[in-house]
């Protein structure tokens, strides 16, 4: 492919100086004029349609010498799409070479060198006109606008469905966390100086007067319930609910709910 | 909650959802604009006659591949592209011409598209169109590399006011009003 085409190059390399007529592009406009075509197929395109070449019986050595000198101007200019220009030199090449080449009676239905070339050039040239028409068609954001007018935007709330199996999780939940919870005051509960002052108040509103000692169970309670209980009646002495009364120093102290009569 | 059957009424919840919906709204949509059930046949009247209704007026309901919606009649255009003038933007032909393969000839790979357009796929081109949601891959054929086949969208029909792709200009008429031939 390279020889072939350093071959040409020497060929046709007055090309530079000597456009044909119809060719002649400004220098300064080639550059942009070339980036103009989309690829081989377009640039083939045009030269056909420019020169009135019927695309069905294309002479090949008009059309080849014509789309060389284009490549060579696009290899000057280091034109990044030289690649795939290349390869339709070498396919270009290739179709003359075989029609310069006498065919052997016997295989006379031989399809022609060109058909597929050909059929690429229609069916780029369909799309091509498929593109133009696509662009012309009227498009939202361009000749189509579409309404879009403003809503005060209200969501729609909706009460939630709870079903007995939510309601039973939730409840789980709230025991988990409780006892989580309860794991980090230890024994709090149980000695609760607020329970004990309930205790407390009740006994003495069935039995009206007690002794001191008697609101403790020296047996039964363990030291730190004494000392709870104790707290309490503390307590509840503070918030004026109990009256507590002694005779004499070392007498009984009689404990009493502190009824303001 | 009872919702009126009136005919009028009907209609203006359409009219109010059409309005003010970004995108056309498929019938599906509509129909759960009611708490009632609604029978497609009838949405698809009162569609008509609401289409009937605005006749005369600026805005127009046209059926899109994704569903109804209002616009602006064409002979607008030229008088609202003046408030965006900048937005006038034109896609290069290599994104038009990939789209216009993509659309005929979908599902295809890049390969199928650089066959036919004879140059290599700018990965530019194929995210433009990505970008714009007119395109996106619809799945891989089954040979070495299993490339990715691209299709159009539905909102690429929607853009260009297509019901379905069978409504795009036919591509035989170019071949043949340019070149009459049998190969």
């Amino acid at each position: 492919m390279q020889t072939q085409l350093t071959l040409d190059a020497r060929i046709h390399g007055e090309a530079f100086t000597e456009l044909p007529h119809d060719l002649y592009i400004p220098p300064d406009a080639l550059e942009v004029y070339l980036e103009a075509f989309e690829g081989p197929l377009d640039l083939l395109l045009y030269l056909i349609r420019k020169h009135n070449l019927d695309i069905l019986d294309i002479p090949m050595a008009d059309l080849t010498r014509q789309y060389m000198v284009y490549v060579e101007k696009m290899h000057a200019i280091k034109l990044e799409l030289a690649g795939d220009y290349l390869l339709m030199s070498a396919m270009l090449i290739e179709i003359k070479s075989r029609m310069l080449l006498p065919k052997p009676a016997e295989i006379e239905s031989e399809d022609d060198p060109r058909a597929e070339l050909v059929r690429r050039l229609m069916e780029y040239e369909a799309i091509k006109l498929a593109a133009q028409r696509l662009d012309e068609m009227p498009k939202v954001g361009k000749a189509i606008s579409v309404a879009s007018a403003y809503y005060q935007h209200i969501s729609e709330v909706k009460p939630p469905e709870v079903s007995l199996d939510d309601l039973a999780e939730a409840w789980r939940n709230v025991l988990k966390r409780a006892s989580n919870f309860q794991h980090h005051k230890v024994g709090k509960a149980e000695l609760s100086v607020r329970e004990h002052m309930s205790i407390i108040l009740r006994r003495l509103k069935t039995d009206h007067m007690l002794e001191f000692s008697q609101l403790f169970d020296v047996v039964q309670d363990g030291i730190p319930k004494l000392v709870v209980c104790f707290l309490a009646i503390l307590e509840l002495a503070r918030e004026g609910l109990l009256r507590m009364t002694q005779q004499a120093p070392f007498s009984p102290i009689y404990v009493q709910i502190n009824s303001h009569e | 909650m009872s919702e009126t059957n009136n005919i009028t009424e009907l209609k203006n919840v359409l009219e109010a959802a059409l309005l003010t919906s970004h995108e056309p709204l498929s019938l599906e949509d509509m129909t759960r604009l009611f708490a009632d059930r609604m029978e497609r046949t009838t949405l698809r009247m009162l569609l008509d006659e609401l289409k009937q209704d605005w006749s005369a007026r600026t805005m127009e309901l046209v059926q899109v591949a994704s569903g109804y919606r209002f616009q602006a009649r064409v002979e607008y255009a030229t008088h609202l592209a003046r408030l965006n003038p900048d937005k006038q933007v034109k896609y290069s032909r290599a994104v038009m011409e990939t789209l216009a393969i993509i659309a005929y000839r979908q599902p295809v790979t890049r390969g199928d598209i650089e066959e036919i357009r004879g140059v290599a796929v700018n990965p530019n081109v194929m995210r433009q169109l990505q970008e714009r949601d007119w395109v996106d891959v619809v799945g891989q054929r089954e040979v070495p590399g299993r490339p990715s086949l691209y299709a159009t969208t539905k909102h690429f029909l929607d853009d260009l006011n297509l019901r379905s792709l069978a409504e795009l200009p036919p591509m035989e008429d170019f071949a043949q009003q340019e070149i009459p031939l049998d190969l």
